[in-house]
């Protein structure tokens, strides 16, 4: 970690938005005007005691946080190894961390008299969640989502029609994630006056890499406390599933200078890093310039952007926030990954062992832990952020073996 | 003096105003780009804009896309694009070409990489939708070590003290977006575009065009009154769109059209000459 050592890391990012060489703002220009006026808001917000009185109530009430640490006992014991504690972002409203960033969003955007919110998703998830607090908050709900997506996550689709929200197929490109991005990008372009598009990770143009990760990090602030209360101690080592990156970087950026706790960022490995079918742009990929940022890409040789793969759709996506390159440079946090197949035995594992059935994201954190729990040896602790639950899931994994519901 | 320079004083000199096609290179297929480049400027254009295929063209409408998804089909990248360019310029050293595209291609090659290639290969200027001046710092140097105009993009949504940092960095022209929106959308309101237009032209004295949303002859002759260039794009592609799979039909289809605007806009400057 010497690398780290004087680094301040509540200074980043910059005011241009950059971690290091990463972040920025890399859009049209007709969105500038809006991502300043987004800027403004956000710093006049971010400190505001009526505004994070909101905040908070709505996390206490609507959401039902703090989200429980959990001792995974029996799969500690099954490991043979390091203590694991699991963070309970499973048991929030809608399930999942993602309601987090978009309550933040959302009471901002009403404060900045904003009347319709846009949002991308890919397993649905971060739809969800949006759809559910513009139905809380008497917003006009539109969210995009690839066609392929569609398909595959029917519930989730569902769920926010039944919320309220348009949900609009994207057929363009590998009609996934990335695409439905695109196609947000495209409506705020066009409908910059009244809209406010509510992005779901710690990606895009500054300010969102910033601003998601600050609505995230009660995740990290909460297990800080939690930790020491419990444990009397930080935890050696923390572990979180990184798609887009937000679950992670919400429980590891409170505990960017306590140099003794580890961090791990686990990727997509898909099919194995090696076929090239994996969505671990950290693990594999290397710097460019997309969504508004620049980050580590998956991209061909000519700069084109190719498409993903993981069982997991939360994790199908291309790019990672941009502090993660940085912390991943700097050394300061590890990215690891773990295959479709790993994942999915823990999904198993926990599902049989704590009667906790996680998400296909999250599974990617637990696969990851058992093997780090064997590693550290008894005697240490190991959190891992449970991000979402598997519910939506059951599907997916049913399907993979021949099952039909 | 740059080729978009020289031509911008040879338009103002014979009383004319620009006239710039956008086509994305390899659309719809690599063998008949350059030879739809030359039927363009047959058929009147004075400056080229030719796209780079990039897999996530955020500030381009569905018909770019479509455009770019087509070239990918066939594996176009940035240096195939510089190819035809250099293939061009063998019978053409007189048209300005200018790429536009996005920041990821250029970025996998290295900026400098880049910039020397496109000189070499007779590229006069370049417009990367996603790179506004503040991130632009060595990308800018490297053009500029190249002899490349920055080509930049101002909007509707542009605040005053922002427009004149991008007139700073600008050479060659601005290209001033007409409406909020991406490209190839349909509502255009000519008299608030030529209000901006008018205040562009009294911060700058380098020249500006116009684009997104111009799809007829008679929009681009309007248009051609305020503007000192007028972009026509997602028109010109839809053609090519509608004949893909007969790509010596789409390159006659889109150069009768580019030709039709070019007589309706002649025929304003008749007029008023």
């Amino acid at each position: 970690m010497s690398n780290s050592e004087a680094i301040k890391f509540d200074q980043f990012p910059n005011a241009e938005g950059h971690f290091g060489p990463y972040g920025g703002r890399f859009v049209p220009e007709t969105l500038i005007a809006a991502l300043d006026e987004l800027t403004e808001a956000y710093h006049r917000y971010r400190n505001d005691p009526d505004f994070l009185a909101e905040f908070d109530r709505d996390c206490t009430d609507f959401v039902g946080r703090p989200s429980p640490i959990y001792l995974a006992e029996r799969w500690t014991r099954k490991v043979g190894g390091a203590e694991i504690y699991l963070k309970r972002e499973d048991l929030n409203h809608t399930g999942a961390h993602k309601v987090n960033n978009t309550i933040g969003q959302a009471l901002l955007a009403t404060r900045m008299g904003k009347q319709r919110v846009i949002a991308e998703t890919g397993a649905g998830q971060h739809g969800v969640a949006t759809a559910t607090i513009a139905a809380r908050l008497g917003l006009k709900c539109v969210v995009y989502m690839g066609a392929d997506d569609i398909q595959r996550q029917a519930p989730n689709v569902y769920r926010m029609r039944l919320l309220g929200a348009e949900v609009v197929p994207v057929t363009s490109g590998t009609r996934t994630l990335k695409d439905a991005l695109n196609e947000a990008m495209r409506d705020w372009v066009t409908n910059v006056d009244d809209t406010f598009y509510i992005i779901g990770t710690v990606a895009g143009p500054h300010p969102y890499p910033m601003m998601v990760r600050d609505f995230q990090s009660i995740i990290g602030r909460e297990s800080r406390r939690q930790m020491l209360e419990r444990t009397g101690e930080l935890p050696d080592a923390l572990v979180a599933c990184v798609g887009g990156g937000s679950n992670a970087i919400g429980l590891f950026h409170p505990f960017l200078d306590d140099e003794s706790v580890s961090l791990y960022g686990v990727e997509a490995g898909g099919h194995g890093i090696e076929t090239g079918e994996h969505a671990a742009p950290l693990c594999a990929g290397k710097p460019g310039v997309l969504h508004g940022n620049r980050t580590y890409l998956m991209e061909d040789a000519n700069g084109q952007i190719v498409g993903t793969h993981s069982i997991s759709a939360g994790l199908d996506y291309p790019g990672v926030g941009p502090e993660h390159s940085w912390l991943k440079d700097i050394r300061r946090a590890n990215y690891v990954s773990v295959t479709d197949d790993e994942a999915l035995a823990a999904f198993h594992e926990l599902t049989r062992t704590e009667g906790i059935i996680p998400a296909l994201e999250s599974a990617h954190a637990l696969a990851y832990a058992s093997k780090l729990a064997a590693e550290l040896g008894p005697g240490k602790r190991i959190l891992v952020n449970l991000s979402g639950r598997g519910d939506k899931d059951i599907n997916t994994v049913a399907t993979l073996e021949g099952i039909e519901l | 003096m740059s080729r978009i320079e020289r031509r911008f004083q040879a338009l103002r000199a014979s009383g004319r105003k620009a006239l710039i096609p956008y086509v994305t290179a390899g659309d719809p297929h690599p063998d008949v780009t350059v030879r739809l480049m030359h039927d363009l400027v047959d058929a009147g254009a004075d400056i080229l804009e030719l796209g780079v295929p990039f897999s996530d063209p955020i500030g381009d409408g569905p018909v770019i896309q479509l455009a770019c998804e087509r070239a990918l089909k066939h594996g176009v990248g940035l240096r195939d694009v510089l190819r035809m360019v250099q293939t061009f310029r063998e019978a053409d050293q007189e048209t300005p070409v200018v790429l536009m595209g996005y920041m990821n291609p250029i970025e996998v090659m290295g900026h400098a990489a880049f910039a020397a290639a496109a000189q070499e290969a007779g590229v006069d200027g370049v417009l990367t939708v996603d790179m506004p001046p503040e991130e632009m710092d060595d990308l800018s140097q490297q053009l500029a070590d190249a002899g490349l105009d920055p080509i930049f993009l101002v909007a509707p949504t542009t605040g005053d003290a922002r427009m004149r940092l991008i007139c700073e960095h600008a050479r060659g022209f601005i290209y001033y977006v007409s409406l909020k929106g991406v490209t190839g959308s349909a509502t255009l309101d000519v008299d608030a575009v030529s209000a901006r237009v008018d205040h562009l032209h009294a911060v700058t004295g380098v020249p500006v065009g116009v684009g997104f949303g111009i799809g007829t002859p008679e929009q681009a002759a309007r248009m051609s009154r305020v503007a000192d260039a007028v972009v026509v794009g997602s028109a010109l592609v839809r053609q090519i769109e509608a004949r893909a799979e007969e790509p010596e039909a789409a390159v006659r289809a889109v150069t009768e059209m580019l030709r039709s605007m070019r007589e309706a806009m002649d025929a304003v400057q008749a007029q008023s000459a």
